[in-house]
């Protein structure tokens, strides 16, 4: 292991072993991951589970805790018109929220209880442990239609980097539904390494849009837990547009017969930005139905990453798994890696994927542009077609007007 | 309207056009029509503005402007129009959107006001009621799912609403049935006045029946061998192209 990155690995450690007694809940299951950390190191491309995306940045510095500074003002740019989350600095800001009615609201600082225990492939899991002081709780009783809650996180300019590590978890019960809305955004450099443990009950459904619009000097890492029982339904979303490092990495596991989850994306990226996308389905129980359509936008030298792995045990016949990544190259410098698996142990399944690389079609461009569309028009036109497949099925319309919106301003800031 | 001079134009360095002299004068009709290979797209895409082929002589005169040194989407807005011989499906793009972009473009180059959403749809739900095309036909993405002959109509159906000074229909006509043919041909014939013309690139004298030309051109091997009035084009239909090439040879 490279020196440099235990230099990073190893400054968190200590930043840990110094905030050891103060941090909220057990001990002990820091300790364990404190230590798991310790031979890990932050992850690298020499770690099968990240071969195309390094935290070695995050060496190059060292990353504190936030000291929010009292009075700054945060950019709470309208969202949604729905009951609102604000943590800022990865704290929950109560006095900047509008609690939702339906749901039971905690956050990780009055209940910090660990559910998920990283393992060995998961260091930034791991360390979100350790670090881990504060987050949303959210519970959905049986049969409650909770509606939409927005969830905003905002990075502040501390002027040094900084890291948060909040610790999610949302809970929905037999056949309650939910939507969330993530936004992430912020100003200055630091590192957001969130977890979120999802549970999805019998007939339940959870819709998870999340947009990362983080500062362009930032670190994103997002690692998501989903279970999900019979019938039950997690529809997750995610639009990457920000962050110079992100990764989204979502395990979902399908528990009960006739559970379904779509884990759908898009990445547009411009720059030297690096997104990685990774998911990992496994299908546990018969009849269950997964889908994953990602479309990845990389203009400059951005380089995408798309890792999908689908799981189909012995017991999940009729599993139906679909998983298509396909990616639009708008500059020669640009890259994409994709790295589909299949392990099916069943014998009655249907798993398809696929994937696509390819550049604007000059016909397509030359069709516009006769019927008097400009170049930049035109190009914007078959940009957002292209993210069209991953975007509309996105059953929330406040949702998908935010997030191409998001996609339009992305548009026309690169093309200034 | 149109003066073409000697143009002459290549595809990956293999000439298609050699030499094309065309005059063709503000409200009138004139048909080019030839063999395959003889050209006749080329000059259609050519005089459109694909990039895909270069020109390598000649110049092309259309209202007064030197049209070689126009965009695409300036001779769209100058008011030019090609209707495609095989219309490209886009996915993900609304065909009702894509004709209001489309046309607000141009009037925004042409200093007009743009049309607003209900404004755009009472224009468009009239041309394709005069056309006869289905209500959905707006609704679904640009040719996506379309049958041949409902690609051919959509391009009528964008000249109408676009309402260009000078059409270009590149074999139009193919592939459809009769009365398809002869919805293409009204929605031409829709357009004429004096200060409308159209180039109608076609193989077979079937359209040219509808739509009748001032002049009829014989494109063969990148050259006109041969221009006349209507009854050249029933000519060709009762003799072959053969005759007038070797005629010319």
């Amino acid at each position: 292991m490279n020196s440099e990155v235990l230099g990073g690995a190893d400054a968190f450690l200590a930043r840990f072993e110094g905030l050891r007694e103060r941090l909220p809940g057990d001990v002990s299951a820091r300790d364990a991951a404190a230590a798991m950390f310790k031979t890990t190191g932050l992850p690298t491309v020499r770690d099968e589970a990240w071969r195309y995306t390094s935290m070695r940045g995050l060496a190059s510095a060292s990353f504190e805790e936030p000291l929010t500074a009292v009075g700054s003002a945060p950019n709470l740019a309208p969202t949604l018109d729905a009951p609102r989350l604000v943590m800022i600095d990865g704290r929950y800001q109560p006095e900047l929220s509008t609690p939702p009615e339906g749901v039971t609201l905690e956050t990780f600082a009055d209940n910090p209880v660990f559910n998920h225990k990283p393992d060995a492939k998961q260091p930034m899991v791991a360390l979100n442990t350790m670090m881990a002081d504060d987050g949303i709780r959210l519970h959905v009783a049986a049969g409650v239609d909770a509606g939409t809650i927005v969830l905003l996180s905002i990075g502040v300019d501390n002027h040094r980097p900084v890291a948060f590590h909040p610790r999610h978890r949302i809970e929905v019960e037999a056949g309650a539904k939910l939507t969330i809305v993530e936004v992430a955004r912020g100003e200055g450099t630091y590192l957001h390494n969130a977890v979120h443990e999802i549970v999805v009950g019998k007939g339940a459904t959870l819709a998870h849009v999340r947009l990362q619009e983080e500062s362009a000097e930032a670190f994103h890492v997002q690692t998501g837990f989903a279970e999900i029982a019979e019938a039950g339904t997690y529809d997750a979303f995610v639009l990457t547009l920000g962050a110079r490092l992100s990764r989204t990495e979502i395990h979902a596991r399908l528990m009960g017969p006739n559970a379904s989850v779509h884990l759908n994306g898009a990445q547009l990226l411009g720059g030297d930005q690096h997104g990685d996308i990774t998911t990992v389905v496994a299908h546990d129980a018969p009849n269950c139905a997964s889908r994953q359509t990602i479309k990845n936008v990389l203009s400059d030298r951005s380089r995408g990453v798309f890792q999908g792995r689908i799981e189909v045990a012995r017991v999940a016949q009729k599993t139906d798994g679909y998983q298509m990544n396909q990616a639009l190259l708008l500059s020669p410098g640009a890259e994409i890696d994709c790295k589909p698996q299949l392990e099916i142990y069943a014998d009655d399944v249907k798993c398809s994927h696929g994937a696509t690389v390819g550049e604007l079609d000059a016909d397509q461009l030359f069709f516009l542009r006769s019927r008097g569309i400009p170049l930049e028009q035109a190009r914007s036109i078959l940009v957002r077609a292209f993210l069209a497949e991953a975007l509309d099925p996105i059953a929330h319309e406040g949702a998908r007007e935010m997030l191409e919106a998001a996609v339009e301003t992305w548009w026309s800031k690169r093309a200034s | 309207m149109l003066r073409i001079n000697e143009l002459c134009a290549s595809v990956e360095e293999k000439p298609i056009l050699r030499g094309i002299t065309l005059e063709l004068p503000a409200g009138e009709v004139h048909a080019i029509m030839g063999p395959n290979g003889s050209g006749k797209s080329t000059l259609g895409y050519v005089l459109a503005g694909n990039d895909g082929y270069e020109v390598t002589g000649g110049q092309v005169e259309f209202e007064g402007q030197d049209l070689l040194e126009m965009e695409p989407e300036e001779r769209a807005a100058a008011g030019m129009f090609l209707a495609f011989q095989s219309p490209l499906e886009l996915p993900g793009v609304n065909n009702a959107n894509f004709l209001r972009t489309a046309l607000n473009a141009i009037r925004r180059a042409r200093g007009e006001d743009e049309l607003d959403a209900p404004g755009f749809l009472r224009l468009a739900r009239a041309e394709s009621k005069r056309l006869s095309f289905p209500d959905d036909m707006l609704k679904r993405n640009v040719n996506v799912g379309f049958s041949g002959g409902e690609k051919k109509r959509n391009e009528v159906l964008q000249m109408a609403i676009l309402r260009p000074k000078l059409a270009i229909l590149d074999e139009t006509d193919s592939g459809l049935d009769i009365d398809a043919l002869r919805i293409v041909a009204d929605g031409v014939n829709a357009l004429r006045r004096p200060e409308f013309s159209a180039l109608v690139i076609t193989h077979h004298q079937r359209l040219l029946d509808h739509l009748v030309p001032d002049r009829v051109h014989v494109l063969s091997n990148g050259r006109i061998i041969r221009s006349g009035g209507p009854e050249l084009a029933r000519e060709l239909e009762a003799n072959g192209y053969s005759q007038v090439v070797a005629d010319a040879a």
